[in-house]
């Protein structure tokens, strides 16, 4: 261990006199509460709004803690490091506890709120026109700036306004032939267009009534409806249509004597059963298998491919009387600084079956993107070309670095060029590059772009048409969480910690042998 | 190795990796502008798919020209100005938390931001209620998120740097009276230039092709960065008509990437050596 000198000095020293206030200090200290306080007066509002109590808490805690540290002369090595934990926190750290307490869960479509919201969901989704009650005459009109209902009753012809909080009378409202509200003191009523601009609120309006609900029918009629389906909270369960549904807190549905539940059910709790399902649900498990092998295999000859055509090439060109070395480094070095986001969209449509170069050019008719095999090696040549030029790149500047003195030594000795590749030059490349092939498997471990924008994650079998034949763990559970089916939030969280485990694992065995052949070579 | 040999295998591997940007060539300046008339070597030559491509109504090229340039510009300089700061702390102060601090980097570096894109979603959706200007559809929104993944990715890879320049010439510094602040921006700073170019350099071409949160996060037309933007032209019943346009849109996106990436070849290299990856 070597001593830090400041750190020793600091021990001996008295304390130093405190420095003048300088213009830079001043200027900079007035910055930071600036930047602060307009921080804090843009995100405090809202909190309060929402009454999120304990994030506002948070939010203050944090904003004095930073302004006491940027404004006290202590603590420099912090000043430096909060800006970006900070980000690091909120973005990173946070969003990964938060994924692994999700895995417990079964959030996503179906289970998105709580009991509650899943209970008025269920009473007002049930909502049928109750037999022999009224049909009003609608009249959607503005009070202040909140949208409200004008009913006026067929047979009465009274009116009444007709709110989220219930109905209220209305006094000296003038009616027009077709029996709906032309004017009412105290109301802006909305004319036919401006009624239908706002169709998707009038829609959403629900007036409690004592046994039911008034909703629109169209813009001009409103109709009473009771719910078919009640909760009773004496037997937490929900009644209606001469069935009962009793809550399961396991499942987070209400479910019948039957076994079925209905549609609408709530977030809970449900421990590992997520994780059992991923590891032994017979569909799940064969398929998570197969996708973990593939994976595997798609990242081991990434690095392999890309890694043996970047090296090829620059051993050819490593050579002294080799000519025109810069034409060809020009050359091999632009799919790199091509856009790969968009080349990838390219190589997927020279692969098309119909319009595809690939076909065109070799005069085949292939179904590339089609069939299992194909598709696999489609994949992997796309990212060998996006992926040999940075391989090149490093392996030219790693083999400048090689002694030529070490290489002819071997040629001296008489030994064949390959053998002399072999053990001389391949192993010290090695010592360099590890590292770099490492971090490269890891990236194309996850590599997302690779898939997602060439074949998708297809072909799609048959027998199961979620799981694609090229699909990568990462490209299977942003289609479990964002794609066309049923959102399933705490099954792709679940799958998201099996890839951090696998990483992790892969990491650290990796980590211990580069650090033993460290050992060896160095 | 015969010297002939080496030519003729340097060639093809050139052949392979330019036939795909002589079709992409070729298809933007192909007048018929669709996947299926496209061929390697082009059948005419005209601009029409870049006219097209800048007087489309449905496709906001220029705005997403834009998007992106922005995007990547500011979050690869704030991430990597970020980067510089921890790892100056790291590399020049001695405190209570170093060791851990590093070590935990090093950890979190393992979890690429995107794997907890499920529970980013939910968070940036409650983001959006609260915060309309940071949510959904933003850039900011999208730029605060980019910043969270800056200290994991660079600060060992700064600090490899830091460690590099002599500790006397910052010592000296500081007996000459020089506060922390001003060893940071005066001497540091001015010497590690060069190598933060080219990690820069590296960091806008890796937020330029962002496709995964990108394309969760940026759903109306206006807000897309290129990448989102130009999967969705040749997405569904575009992807033939549309091809021609894309190629165009292509290249555009690849002229400024090409001529630094020319122009700081022989940098690259090291900078790369360093620990950079893509591809």
């Amino acid at each position: 261990m070597s001593l830090d000198v400041r750190e020793a000095a600091e021990v001996t020293t008295p304390p130093r006199p405190r420095r003048e206030l300088t213009t830079a200090f001043v200027v900079s200290r007035i910055a930071v509460l600036a930047v602060a306080a307009a921080i804090l007066l843009y995100a405090v509002p809202p909190l309060v709004a929402a009454e999120s109590w304990i994030s506002l808490t948070l939010l203050l805690l944090a904003g004095a803690g930073i302004g006491y540290l940027y404004l006290t002369r202590r603590f420099v090595p912090a000043k430096y490091l909060v800006p970006g934990t900070v980000f690091l926190l909120a973005f990173q750290v946070f969003p990964v506890i938060y994924t692994v307490s999700t895995a417990f869960t079964n959030f996503g479509d179906g289970h998105r709120g709580d009991k509650a919201a899943a209970i008025s969901a269920i009473e007002t989704g049930s909502v049928r026109q109750a037999p022999g009650s009224p049909e009003y005459g609608l009249s959607a009109a503005l009070k202040g700036d909140t949208l409200v209902f004008l009913l006026v009753d067929p047979k009465t012809k009274q009116v009444q306004e007709g709110s989220p909080d219930g109905l209220t009378a209305v006094q000296g409202a003038r009616l027009g032939v077709t029996g709906k509200v032309l004017e009412a003191p105290g109301y802006t009523v909305l004319k036919a267009p401006q009624a239908a601009a706002r169709a998707d609120q009038i829609a959403e309006l629900a007036v409690p009534t004592r046994g039911g609900l008034i909703k629109a029918n169209g813009l001009s009629r409103a109709v009473e409806g009771r719910a078919a389906l009640t909760y009773d909270a004496g037997c937490d369960c929900v009644k209606g249509d001469g069935d009962s549904w009793q809550a399961d807190e396991s499942q987070g549905y209400f479910v019948n004597a039957k076994g079925e539940h209905l549609a609408q059910g709530w977030q809970v709790n449900v421990g590992f059963a997520n994780f059992i399902r991923v590891l032994t649900d017979p569909t799940l498990s064969a398929h998570f298998l197969g996708m973990f092998t593939w994976n595997m295999v798609f990242a081991v000859l990434s690095v392999l491919t890309t890694f043996a055509l970047g090296m090829g090439v620059a051993l050819a060109l490593h050579h002294p009387k080799m000519r025109g070395t810069r034409f060809y480094r020009i050359a091999l070095i632009l799919p790199y600084a091509m856009p790969a986001f968009a080349m990838l969209l390219v190589w997927r449509d020279m692969f098309n079956r119909d319009f595809g170069l690939i076909n065109q050019l070799f005069g085949l008719d292939v179904d590339w993107m089609g069939g299992m095999l194909s598709a696999k090696f489609a994949v992997i040549l796309v990212n060998t070309w996006l992926g040999f030029p940075y391989m090149f790149l490093v392996t030219t500047g790693a083999l400048q670095a090689i002694p030529r003195e070490l290489t002819e030594a071997a040629s001296i000795d008489g030994a064949p060029p390959w053998y002399a590749f072999r053990k001389v030059t391949l192993p010290l490349l090695l010592v360099a590059l590890t590292p770099l092939l490492i971090s490269s498997f890891a990236f194309n471990f996850n590599n997302y772009n690779a898939i997602a924008l060439t074949t998708d994650g297809g072909p799609f079998p048959a027998e199961s048409p979620t799981v694609g034949g090229t699909d990568l763990l990462i490209s299977y559970t942003v289609r479990l969480a964002f794609g066309t089916g049923s959102a399933q939030f705490g099954l792709a969280a679940t799958m998201s910690v099996f890839i951090f485990a696998i990483v992790a694992t892969i990491s650290a065995i990796t980590f211990r042998r580069t650090r033993k052949q460290e050992d060896v070579y160095a | 190795m015969k010297l002939a040999l080496r030519h003729a295998f340097v060639l093809l591997v050139c052949a392979f990796a330019l036939f795909p940007i002589l079709f992409v060539v070729s298809a933007a300046i192909n007048p018929l502008g669709t996947l299926a008339s496209s061929d390697l070597v082009p059948n005419g030559a005209s601009f029409d798919n870049v006219a097209k491509l800048f007087s489309s109504d449905i496709y906001p090229f220029g705005r997403w020209v834009f998007n992106s340039v922005f995007i990547a510009l500011a979050s690869s300089t704030a991430s990597l100005l970020l980067s510089m700061f921890a790892a100056y702390a790291f590399s020049r102060m001695r405190f209570a938390g170093r060791r851990v601090g590093l070590l935990a980097l090093l950890l979190i570096q393992m979890f690429p931001q995107f794997l907890a894109i499920v529970t980013i979603f939910m968070i940036f959706t409650r983001v959006s209620e609260l915060y309309p200007a940071f949510g959904f559809n933003t850039t900011w929104g999208i730029l605060l998120l980019y910043l969270g993944g800056a200290l994991g990715v660079n600060t060992w890879l700064m600090k490899g740097f830091l460690d590099t320049i002599p500790k006397e010439l910052d010592e000296s510094a500081t007996v000459d009276g020089a506060t922390h602040a001003q060893v940071f921006w005066k001497i540091i700073m001015p010497l590690v230039t060069p190598i933060l170019a080219v990690t820069a350099l590296l960091a806008f071409i890796g937020t330029m092709s962002e496709f995964l949160m990108a394309n969760i996060f940026l759903r109306d037309a206006e807000s897309k960065t290129l990448a989102v933007g130009m999967y969705g032209m040749i997405a569904g019943d575009g992807r033939n008509a549309n091809f021609g346009m894309f190629a165009a849109a292509t290249l555009i996106t690849a002229i400024p990437t090409v001529g630094v990436f020319l122009w700081l070849q022989k940098f690259i290299v090291s900078g790369l050596t360093a620990g950079a990856v893509k591809g």
